[in-house]
């Protein structure tokens, strides 16, 4: 399942939810809103969605992974509202009997979301005006829109 | 016919609004995004642009039916 929550995102009351007795393998993923970005300082970040979107197209990327790799469930939620350095802007986890496919599905769940998912991100700074930014893997380009 | 147009990120800045219900003769979203581009003057141009009708990825030149739900998508930056 994936969600986009306006609530801050603690993995702690997550994991007890994912308790498969035949998982051998548990991989999470957790994205943390970081203090920098391209040489830039930064204080904090707004995420938008397109929420019903978003929320399809998430679910169709963790089905996706589901039917392509060997794996017994996954699970993505991302953050949505202003957040702070540190705080976790998204978070997966991936259940398997066995761990490279846990690995594979969740690097392939995250580099998924981050060019399908329509969630954008404004960064705040120290001293310069906010700029919404996009993923320059997804562009072949960093810069402000 | 009415086309619903809801606007994110630097694009809802730009607009000064998140939804607009607009009334057009544009027959493909590429014809509307120009419409709208002359009266809202988006910084993005259309190849910077993804375009999403009712919640689904689609084509520029795909065509535009009444009462349909139209998205331009910035580049997105999720993760």
């Amino acid at each position: 399942m994936f969600k986009i929550s306006s609530e801050k995102i603690f993995p702690g009351d997550l994991i007890p939810e994912f308790n498969n007795p035949e998982a051998g393998a548990m991989v999470t993923f957790e994205g943390r809103v970081r203090n920098h970005n391209e040489g830039k300082s930064v204080t904090s970040l707004e995420y938008q969605c397109y929420k019903s979107m978003a929320t399809k197209e998430g679910n169709k990327i963790l089905n996706g992974a589901i039917k392509k790799f060997d794996i017994l469930d996954a699970f993505c939620v991302h953050a949505e509202g202003h957040l702070r350095i540190g705080d976790i802007a998204v978070w997966i986890i991936v259940l398997s009997k066995h761990r490279d496919a846990a690995y594979e599905a969740n690097q392939y769940i995250i580099d998924q979301v981050k060019s399908m998912v329509p969630i954008w991100k404004k960064e705040h700074y120290v001293n310069e005006e906010p700029e919404w930014v996009a993923c320059h893997q997804c562009t072949g380009t960093h810069h402000a829109l | 016919m009415k086309i619903n147009v809801e606007f994110f990120a630097a694009m809802r800045e730009q607009a000064g609004t998140s939804k607009v219900t607009f009334d057009t003769s544009a027959t493909t979203a590429e014809e509307l995004f120009l419409e709208l581009q002359q009266k809202y003057n988006f910084s993005l141009t259309l190849k910077y642009l993804k375009v999403a009708i009712n919640e689904e990825y689609t084509c520029f030149t795909d065509p535009l039916k009444d009462g349909d739900t139209v998205v331009f998508i910035p580049p997105i930056a999720g993760g």
